[in-house]
């Protein structure tokens, strides 16, 4: 069996993360039906903002504490080597994402979709496109979220600093860049053009913001989270946002929304982590602590283990759900694209991911124990989502 | 949405008597029926009932990129453009109808709105059909900056007096973990709703005939049958759109709502 978890450890983030990471696999599979489940087809937010968040939590927890013990430098250097490794998989996955495209794309000549097919040239640019690759500036669809994190993973030395002197500050801070970015349209330049699907300098905010709950905020937030008042008015905007988004599914709901809200709203946009996705996110997990308090009695349970498994190794797990994706569409095209199918896929893909995480916990069990006596890491570390 | 669906089947076949009997086009199943939720919408085109109310013509400009053309020596009929002029010949013989096509690959939405006013002066359309997002979608182009450019060009044909339908892009299986088009799509969307403009909603059309069997749209083939055929299709659905758009001839096609 899987090895013990410590019972120290809030197993909430462990459960949520993993679910982030099954609904992120079920979203990046194109036209799956099992995908109508998740929760970006009732709401603003999906589970990227959950999987940020909560990396922002755990890379807190662990590295703050860290930082206390051994200081800036040593702790520094650990968060580096941790983005040195996302970086890692994030060109590995790359590399099979070439593999398969180069592959789908062999002998595939349909004149309806010319145009398309423009989109392979790149596979004739190997020099520009790989070294735009390594740059992180040219990002295949669908692998945006690692880049993502590797900036905030390689910037967060100085952040953690701030915020374990002057938490409000370093907060304040975090908020102040997302306004100027919004103000002057700041963003990473990608490549062949245009900027980040995911704008760092946006999307910091629900990182910086995770690590300030991590570090204290959460404690401080607490009365406010418990408060009756909030719930309602957390439930209330879930319910809004579950309106509008019916809207977009159901078109001929499109006219009830009236003209002025859309033209306040519309577009919702998910490059600069648009304020009504951020306030969505936030009712989502107000609503969520309300219900699932930290010593919820089913988070010990084994149905949900597997989603905690998932979550204790997300690094690994994550990049082996982008790897899933890219199998299923590979077998969708190459094999049969119907329903059938989709569900196949879609529930293998999460048994594989599941299968993985329980040997990764078993073999962290069996290795583990002298690793950590031998180089004194602190036995949390994999609350960051793996570290190895 | 049957009843919507039987609707729109038999404006087509009232439009075209002499397609009804054609064998890829059984009357018990029309590969080129479209829910009306997804072809229809609330913007309107005036300018186009006038023309053809008052003057008895109608030209129509496409302006586009690579999916508003198919190669062969008969593929400027068998495109789109060249199918919806059919289509409405048929439908009004005694207007004057003329579709233009000026489609060529790799346009972007800002390199289409470069020589528009001139392509305008010249050819005084009374209908701009403006295909476009795919390229920009391809080419990474800033969100913002592609809408800007769908704004100008708007304005560009709003000032030249005539009408205009935005087009999106093709449904592609094959092609989805390539290019990113949701943004953009949306994006075609938002655009279409702020500046009333019908949107031809060319991916979810697509996307309908492909998940219900009509097409199948992930086949590998150098054939142009089916691309001929998908654009027969394309250029009934947009005949549907402008003769619903400018409220033509007061058939009841719109779902009940």
């Amino acid at each position: 069996m899987a090895p013990a978890i410590p019972t120290d450890r809030d197993l909430r983030l462990d459960l949520f993360r993993g679910l982030a990471l099954w609904l992120i696999y079920l979203d990046h599979i194109p036209s799956n039906i099992v995908a109508w489940i998740t929760i970006r087809n009732y709401g603003f937010s999906d589970a990227t903002e959950i999987f940020i968040f909560i990396s922002g939590f755990t890379a807190a927890f662990v590295y703050g504490r860290a930082m206390r013990d051994y200081g800036f430098v040593v702790s520094s250097a650990r968060i580096l080597k941790r983005g040195w490794q996302i970086y890692v998989a994030h060109i590995f996955l790359f590399v099979i994402y070439m593999g398969q495209i180069a592959y789908v794309a062999r002998g595939f000549q349909n004149p309806l979709y010319a145009e398309e097919m423009n989109i392979l040239e790149f596979l004739q640019q190997p020099d520009i496109i790989l070294v735009q690759a390594l740059m992180l500036k040219f990002k295949p669809v669908n692998m945006d979220v690692l880049p993502l994190y590797i900036v905030l993973m390689v910037t967060f030395p100085p952040v953690l600093w701030l915020l374990l002197r002057n938490s409000t500050l370093a907060l304040a801070l975090s908020v102040l860049l997302y306004i100027l970015t919004w103000e002057f349209g700041w963003n990473l330049p990608a490549y062949p053009g245009g900027g980040w699907i995911f704008n760092p300098f946006a999307w910091q905010l629900l990182f910086v913001f995770g690590a300030w709950c991590a570090l204290g905020g959460a404690d401080r937030l607490h009365d406010f989270l418990r408060s009756r008042i909030t719930l309602a008015v957390a439930a209330v905007y879930l319910l809004f946002a579950f309106c509008i988004t019916l809207t977009w599914h159901i078109p001929w709901l499109a006219p009830y929304v009236p003209r002025w809200l859309a033209e306040l709203i519309y577009p919702i946009d998910k490059t600069n982590l648009d304020v009504l996705r951020f306030a969505h996110f936030l009712a989502l997990a107000t609503v969520t602590i309300y219900f699932v308090p930290r010593d919820w009695a089913p988070l010990k349970s084994r149905w949900l283990r597997p989603a905690i498994l998932c979550g204790q190794h997300s690094l690994e797990i994550f990049c082996l759900g982008v790897f899933l994706a890219f199998a299923a569409y590979f077998v969708k095209v190459e094999v049969s694209p119907g329903i059938p199918m989709q569900i196949a896929v879609s529930v293998l893909g999460i048994l594989i991911m599941i299968a993985v995480a329980w040997m990764l916990s078993w073999y962290k069990g069996a290795t583990g124990r002298k690793a950590v006596s031998r180089t004194g890491h602190s036995p949390d570390a994999d609350l960051a989502g793996g570290e190895g | 949405m049957r009843a919507v669906v039987l609707g729109l089947l038999g404006l087509i076949v009232t439009a075209v008597p002499g397609r009804a009997q054609d064998p890829i086009q059984p009357p018990e199943h029309n590969p080129c029926e479209v829910p009306g939720y997804i072809l229809f919408g609330d913007a309107k085109l005036e300018h186009v009932k006038k023309s053809i109310e008052q003057h008895k013509k109608l030209t129509i400009l496409v302006i586009g990129s690579g999916s508003s053309v198919l190669p062969g020596t008969d593929g400027a009929n068998k495109s789109y453009p060249g199918r919806l002029e059919d289509v409405l010949r048929n439908r009004f013989p005694d207007v004057a109808i003329k579709v233009i096509a000026v489609a060529k690959s790799r346009l972007t939405a800002a390199d289409m709105t470069q020589g528009l006013e001139k392509i305008l002066t010249e050819q005084k359309p009374d209908l701009v059909i403006w295909q476009t997002g795919t390229v920009d979608a391809m080419r990474g182009v800033d969100p913002e900056s592609f809408r800007t450019s769908l704004d100008e060009g708007i304005d560009h044909i709003a000032e030249s007096g005539a009408d205009v339908i935005l087009m999106n892009m093709q449904y592609s299986p094959r092609t989805e973990t390539m290019i990113a088009l949701g943004n953009y799509a949306d994006i075609m969307r938002v655009v279409s709703r702020d500046r009333e403009v019908p949107l031809f909603d060319r991916r979810e059309i697509m996307r309908y005939w492909n998940d219900n069997g009509n097409f199948d749209l992930n086949l590998a083939t150098k054939d142009v049958a089916t691309a001929y055929q998908v654009h027969d299709c394309l250029g009934r659905a947009m005949a549907s759109l402008v003769v619903e758009a400018a409220n033509l001839d007061g058939i009841k096609t719109r779902p009940t709502q």
